[in-house]
């Protein structure tokens, strides 16, 4: 639904289906992510605000293929590139690092 | 899969370590190194974070309710300025402002955050997944009754309902009703009766001897 002034996230009252009371566990990685957005607002590398924005701007295609952390660590990443915390090009660097480590999460951390 | 092989700790790896490497995983561990590479934060401070949150549960909320409910100076002072009051109590809730809302005889309170996930984390814990869901958040603040409904509370037409929807910079508790068949009760003997989902006001609390 769109309505003018306001945006796909500010979705209060907004017609939607049954509420699917599943939950799961967090796992260590979506932990981290989570630590990583807490410690790097504690450095004054971003904040609650900066987080949002990102996520905001994402849209709501994000919002329905991206789960909540995963949205999470690309807010987080665009906001540290954004602080010069690292380069684009480090970031590159370091993933393709990473992804040569191995098939798995426990693998390649 | 190999779960036949056990990590330093004596513990079977988790299973999210055995799935196939994602995307947003390896941007995860990627970024995580180059801000600990940089000097910007450590990997203790990871470790720390982590055991930080996971030491936080509803338990933290629960006790805090069972004293509003015996100790009526606290009760006061908790409605008065919810972030003051937990933290003379020793919880850390860091710098959220929390609001505490007494659920009555005529009123049922209950939280939802519209805009995004804002909840009380510092003292109950990381939400769960359907509050951050868009179901939960577009319904709450247009159909409270039949959500909470939903949830197995069914609120009397008598009794009015508050939606209290948070922000970055408020985050609410709910102080359900205690329940009666409860005096005597020790200060940890109303704890327990108290759930994460009470304190949300999507469930009342449990009762006692069920």
């Amino acid at each position: 639904m769109e309505y003018f002034g306001k945006r796909w996230h500010d979705m209060g009252g907004d017609p939607a289906g049954y509420i699917n009371p599943d939950e799961h566990d967090f796992s260590l990685w979506e932990k981290r992510v989570d630590a990583l957005m807490v410690l790097s607002s504690a450095k004054g590398l971003m904040n609650t605000d900066s987080l949002r924005r990102v996520l905001e701007d994402m849209g709501p295609e994000a919002y329905a293929t991206m789960s909540y952390y995963e949205r999470w660590i690309a807010s987080v990443t665009q906001n540290m590139v954004e602080a010069g915390a690292f380069s684009p090009e480090e970031l590159a660097a370091k993933m393709e690092n990473v992804r040569a480590r191995g098939d798995t999460y426990g693998q390649a951390s | 899969m190999p779960h036949d092989h056990l990590s330093p700790s004596g513990h079977p790896y988790r299973e999210d370590n055995d799935q196939p490497l994602t995307y947003w995983q390896t941007m995860e561990i990627a970024v995580r190194e180059l801000l600990v590479e940089k000097g910007h934060i450590t990997a203790e401070e990871v470790h720390a974070q982590i055991d930080a949150m996971d030491a936080r549960s509803p338990a933290m909320g629960a006790v805090v309710v069972a004293r509003a409910w015996t100790d009526p100076v606290f009760k006061a002072a908790l409605l008065e300025d919810g972030s003051s009051a937990c933290r003379d109590m020793g919880f850390d809730i860091g710098p959220m402002h929390l609001i505490a809302m007494e659920n009555t005889e005529d009123t049922h309170n209950v939280v939802v955050c519209t805009l995004c996930s804002c909840y009380p984390r510092n003292l109950l814990g990381l939400p769960p997944d359907w509050y951050k869901s868009r179901e939960y958040r577009s319904r709450t603040v247009r159909e409270p009754r039949k959500v909470l409904a939903e949830f197995g509370v069914n609120v009397p037409t008598t009794m009015k309902i508050r939606v209290h929807d948070s922000t970055a910079d408020m985050r609410y508790v709910v102080i359900p009703q205690r329940p009666s068949g409860t005096d005597g009760y020790s200060l940890d003997q109303l704890a327990d009766l108290v759930t994460r989902d009470s304190m949300i006001g999507v469930a009342i609390v449990k009762q006692p001897g069920v």
